[in-house]
């Protein structure tokens, strides 16, 4: 690992000036668990920490009209317990839950796991040309190893896929990304933090260096008691998602039909899906296994399966059936 | 550019240690290197394998992506530090009892992890094989367990005993 200078600034402004003094490969710290690893592996070798987990954004507040706001410095586990995520967002808890150990949710932050990056093996090995990692370099796994990656949306430079869970969630709750920098605050709409890789795979989101998340907001969704995460992975836990679902139902009892229906997919591009053409579908059906069904099929018309994914599509189609059946039992 | 160095006082096991450690030196490093507390070990130094795992301010954490430099102030309680005095903790006279280890390599996280997931669940916290988060106590059944415990892997295979001695201390 390459040296580094430690920092930790009293408030927001004070670590964006802070990052704003080292070179573009100065990076903010959070739990680290992401990013202390990819320094050990070569892949980030930042001159400057600045250490942001002491900033006051580790609180979650529940709003008044049924949303959240979430801390960009609140730990993964204690978002995931907290009350109101729990009451209000299930699909947002579990995903959270899905992701990682006990040991890494306690050290990873709310911000961190949305800007962590991807764990494409090329990615994280730097003996290996990557594109995102070295911009013009190649990318092996496109005719490699590409299991694990994109069916969705990838580009001839890159087939990364993001590898967050709780992002996945936040993408179909429509979450509000605070960012501060040093022209001051603006807000982030997910889905539209993360970018699709096109001939620019080096960016994973739309902030530029030095823009800081200070805060997720999630905004009220009354329906989102009806929500789940659904998540497929090699081993029983502990590993990332093969292919995962987030879900949130609207559902008429009286008559059996969807009002509306959010959806979002991961593991399966380079963003977390959000399944808008599924959803344009749902307006208003029955809420059979048939309406899903064709739901399901129009949002993966557009997938593009690498050699040895195909199994991605059928994998997400039978999970976002599943995901929405199992919610209108719920 | 030339390794940074940097003045920092930890609490381990109880008793105040003040440190000179590079940068780039990990909490896991700074704990065996350091203080010749080689209780938690490096097994990957990844953050996949759990063997590291220590208590930091009470709550379970992956040593090796910890930097030391990042934890000024906190309170670190290794397996050394578990027990009251040279006594056992109750957990490990349970992995005893119940045969929770064969090689022992990954023993020490897996104590300090299943001390954590205890007060964890006696907190309320759910888990990913929770039906209901949204409402409910936690019950810890031997999915519970399992799932909570997975981010420590024993090579040995010895989980059976492992989730015998957690569900034990879990009634």
């Amino acid at each position: 690992m390459r040296p580094f200078a430690y920092e930790r600034a009293a408030d927001p402004d004070g670590a964006i000036a802070a990052l704003g003094r080292g070179t573009p490969a100065a990076r903010y710290l959070g739990g680290g668990t992401n990013l202390v690893d990819l320094m050990r592996l070569g892949v980030e070798e930042p001159e400057l920490l600045v250490d942001v987990t002491r900033l006051p954004h580790g609180e979650i507040e529940a709003l008044g009209d049924g949303g959240v706001r979430i801390g960009a410095a609140v730990r993964n586990s204690d978002c995931a317990a907290d009350p109101a995520v729990r009451e209000r967002f299930p699909v947002l808890a579990q995903a959270l839950l899905a992701g990682a150990s006990g040991q890494l949710r306690n050290q990873a932050t709310v911000g961190g796991n949305l800007l962590q990056r991807t764990r494409c093996t090329y990615f994280q090995d730097v003996t290996k040309p990557c594109n995102k990692r070295e911009p013009g370099s190649g990318c092996p796994a496109r005719e490699g190893d590409h299991r694990n990656l994109a069916v969705l949306g990838h580009s001839e430079a890159c087939v990364a896929t993001h590898p967050s869970d709780m992002a996945v969630a936040l993408v179909a709750l429509g979450a509000h990304v605070h960012v501060r920098g040093r022209r001051g605050e603006r807000i982030v709409p997910m889905p539209g933090l993360h970018r699709l890789p096109g001939d620019e795979p080096e960016r994973d989101t739309v902030l530029t260096h030095g823009e800081l998340v200070t805060a997720v907001e999630v905004p009220a969704l009354p329906w989102a008691g009806r929500s789940r995460y659904r998540k497929v992975r090699d081993r029983a836990s502990y590993a990332f998602a093969v292919v995962s679902v987030a879900a949130a139902l609207d559902l008429d009892e009286a008559t059996g039909t969807v009002r509306q229906a959010r959806i979002a997919l991961g593991g399966v591009a380079h963003v977390p899906w959000r399944a808008t053409a599924a959803e344009a579908h749902l307006r208003g059906v029955p809420a059979t296994e048939e309406s899903f069904a064709t739901a399901a099929e129009a949002e993966l018309l557009v997938a593009e399966p690498l050699r040895d994914n195909a199994f991605k599509v059928p994998l997400a189609h039978n999970l976002i059936v599943r995901t929405l059946l199992d919610l209108v039992n719920a | 550019m030339d390794a940074v160095t940097t003045e920092i006082v930890l609490t381990v096991n109880g008793r105040e240690r003040r440190l000179s450690v590079d940068t780039r030196t990990s909490l896991l490093d700074l704990l065996r290197e350091h203080l010749d507390l080689v209780g938690a070990k490096k097994g990957c130094d990844h953050g996949q394998c759990g063997a590291c795992t220590v208590l930091i301010d009470g709550r379970r954490a992956n040593a090796c992506l910890a930097l030391a430099v990042a934890h000024q102030g906190a309170a670190v309680t290794t397996v050394e530090g578990l027990g009251e005095g040279s006594g056992l903790h109750p957990l490990q006279q349970a992995f005893i009892e119940h045969d929770a280890f064969q090689c022992g390599y990954c023993t020490p996280g897996q104590l300090c992890s299943a001390v954590a997931a205890l007060a964890e669940a006696r907190a309320g916290w759910p888990s990913a094989v929770t039906q209901d988060v949204g409402h409910g106590e936690v019950v810890l059944d031997e999915a519970e367990i399992r799932e909570r415990m997975s981010g420590n892997i024993c090579r040995c295979g010895a989980y059976p005993g492992i989730v015998g001695a957690v569900a034990e201390q879990a009634r």
